[in-house]
């Protein structure tokens, strides 16, 4: 938990205080000019590294058809910048029913997820009954488990069960994580237990518990929960690959992968579905960073 | 969730003591198929590469985000836009980071152009089995940076600033400190990157999958463990029993590597 903090309190703090012309670092001592400089070019090398390949990605799918993407030196901007590629790589794959289908499965691990993680996690917490030590247990081995080790178990499973194929089987293995399950399990812990305590002398059931007192307060993890759930499915790759053999079904990294394959020689159409694929991540990212930062510390410590 | 980890753990360790396919039920064959995974010439390539894959990457992924925390960790203006850039691989996802960095190493991709310009030459980063391995190990590294850069950024929070000041009133430059006061600080964190990364790296599919192609490049080369797996395993014609048997392969190793990484740990500490 302690690790988990620190992370949420590190990133939003940005501005010092400081006077003009001067700058300080977090302990109000003096920044030496040349150590700041030195920062900032480094900083700047590292940005183009990480974000400019993103960038260059978006450059090539702006370029219209007659322009050369291949020239040496490279031209960053495009000349005549044009949608046109978009247009293009929706005439060639069902992008948005990919985008639909990819949505569809995110929001339905966001549900599953909070959901599960929430009921399992209280009920590990807060409920006692016979076995709750071995559940957890449990769940902390499944989270050991590597998912690549079982894969085809699952899809085996999926096929007896008739769900390979189709939106549903994608959903089901990933509909509650372990580690999420053990997230809202220490979030609940976390809580102070007079509180329930009065609660329940009120003549509160443990339903009511749950609803009123316990989940209003944990919504931070919960929203952690939901984040994380949302860019697993959306960004997950293998199992889809695995489990849906219909183009009609595809998922949009699947589709992706598919135009890659069938048409590796038009950069710009498969750099405008990267795009396409890639802006909705970026765009929850900028909204929702805190918990992203804060996922990654809880996460690591439990993980 | 029971039926969807613990009942595939079971059933794949079943399988792999039979010659189950996908539409034929199989039977019990003992130890054949790890006999014959002895003999599997595909099945040591991708050990290879699998085993690979951790040492290449495994050290850059302990090394490199701590120095870039290192670097973040100053609240300087406009850090926090600094931050949230590094990150910005970790939320992409995988196939839209592999497809944007084949295209950057394409043979007339920006990186080739970029070298040519400056008169190195072209380089062909996914024709040779060697370089690509490399390059995907690089793709990894570059998507994993800012993961555990906000790890190590939280771990060097709790390093007691009034070490650093000590130290460097004894004259210690930055090189020094480094070594002997935010190391030592931080060693449980990489230990814990160090765990992180390695089972992750061993287990490694998409990158690998993606820059050189289902086949797993030249002659199948390049082919890992995993890829192994969902080659052989899937599909209407699918060994399961044999996957399964790769498959018990990666949870053993994975295991292990975990358990390596921790002792490692341990025995550091007696």
């Amino acid at each position: 938990m302690s690790v988990a903090e620190k992370v949420q309190g590190v990133p939003p703090a940005v501005d010092a205080p400081r006077r003009r012309g001067r700058v300080t670092d977090e302990h109000g001592k003096r920044v030496r000019v040349w150590e700041l400089a030195l920062r900032y070019v480094l900083l700047l090398a590292v940005l183009a590294l990480t974000v400019g390949p993103f960038l260059w990605q978006l450059s090539t799918s702006l370029k219209g058809p007659t322009e050369d993407i291949f020239s040496s030196p490279p031209k960053f901007l495009p000349g005549d910048p044009t949608l046109h590629n978009y247009e293009r790589v929706a005439d060639t794959i069902p992008v948005w029913d990919y985008a639909l289908n990819s949505l569809k499965v995110a929001t339905a691990n966001v549900v599953t997820n909070c959901v599960g993680a929430a009921l399992a996690g209280y009920a590990l917490a807060r409920l006692r009954y016979r076995g709750r030590r071995v559940a957890t247990l449990v769940f902390i081995l499944a989270m050991l488990v590597p998912v690549e080790g079982i894969i085809i178990a699952q899809f085996t499973t999926m096929r007896e069960l008739g769900l390979n194929n189709t939106l549903v089987g994608v959903v089901l293995p990933g509909c509650i994580g372990a580690m999420n399950v053990l997230l809202m399990r220490n979030a609940f812990l976390n809580l102070p237990y007079e509180i329930e305590e009065a609660a329940f002398v009120d003549g509160a059931n443990a339903w009511q518990r749950f609803l009123r007192i316990a989940l209003p307060s944990v919504k931070g993890t919960l929203a952690v929960v939901a984040i994380f759930a949302f860019m697993g499915a959306w960004d997950d790759f293998l199992w889809p690959l695995i489990v849906l053999s219909d183009p009609e079904k595809f998922t949009l990294t699947i589709g992706l992968n598919y135009l890659h394959g069938t048409f590796a020689n038009d950069e710009r159409l498969v750099a405008a579905g990267t795009v396409i694929a890639v802006a909705p991540l970026i765009a929850l990212f900028a909204c929702l960073q805190r918990y992203f930062f804060r996922g990654v510390g809880e996460g690591a410590v439990k993980g | 969730m029971g039926v969807f980890i613990l009942y595939p753990f079971v059933s794949t360790v079943v399988n792999a003591f039979t010659d189950r396919r996908t539409l034929i039920p199989g039977e019990f064959v003992g130890l054949a198929n790890f006999r014959e995974l002895l003999h599997d010439e595909m099945f040591w390539i991708g050990l290879r590469n699998s085993t690979l894959y951790v040492v290449g990457v495994v050290p850059a992924l302990v090394l490199l985000p701590l120095l870039l925390a290192l670097l973040v960790q100053k609240n300087i203006p406009g850090i926090a836009f600094f931050r949230s850039a590094f990150y910005t691989p970790v939320v992409a996802s995988i196939v839209v980071v592999g497809l944007i960095w084949v295209w950057l190493l394409d043979e007339r991709g920006l990186v080739n152009s970029l070298l040519e310009t400056v008169g190195v030459g072209r380089v062909g980063f996914l024709s040779d089995q060697w370089l690509l391995l490399l390059s995907a190990m690089t793709v990894t590294v570059w998507k994993g940076l800012g993961y555990y850069m906000i790890i190590y950024l939280a771990a060097l929070a709790n390093v007691p600033r009034e070490l650093h000041e000590a130290a460097a009133v004894d004259g210690a430059g930055a090189v020094r400190r480094f070594l002997t006061v935010t190391v030592p600080a931080v060693r449980s964190t990489m230990v814990l990157v160090g765990a992180l990364s390695s089972v992750a790296a061993f287990k490694v599919f998409s990158e690998v999958y993606l820059m050189a192609g289902p086949d797993g490049g030249p002659a199948g080369e390049d082919t890992t463990l995993v890829m192994l797996v969902q080659r052989t395993g899937t599909g209407l014609t699918g060994r399961v029993g044999y996957a399964s048997a790769i498959s018990v392969v990666v949870f053993v190793v994975t295991v292990a590597l975990m358990l390596l990484v921790l002792r490692a740990d341990r025995k550091e500490d007696a």
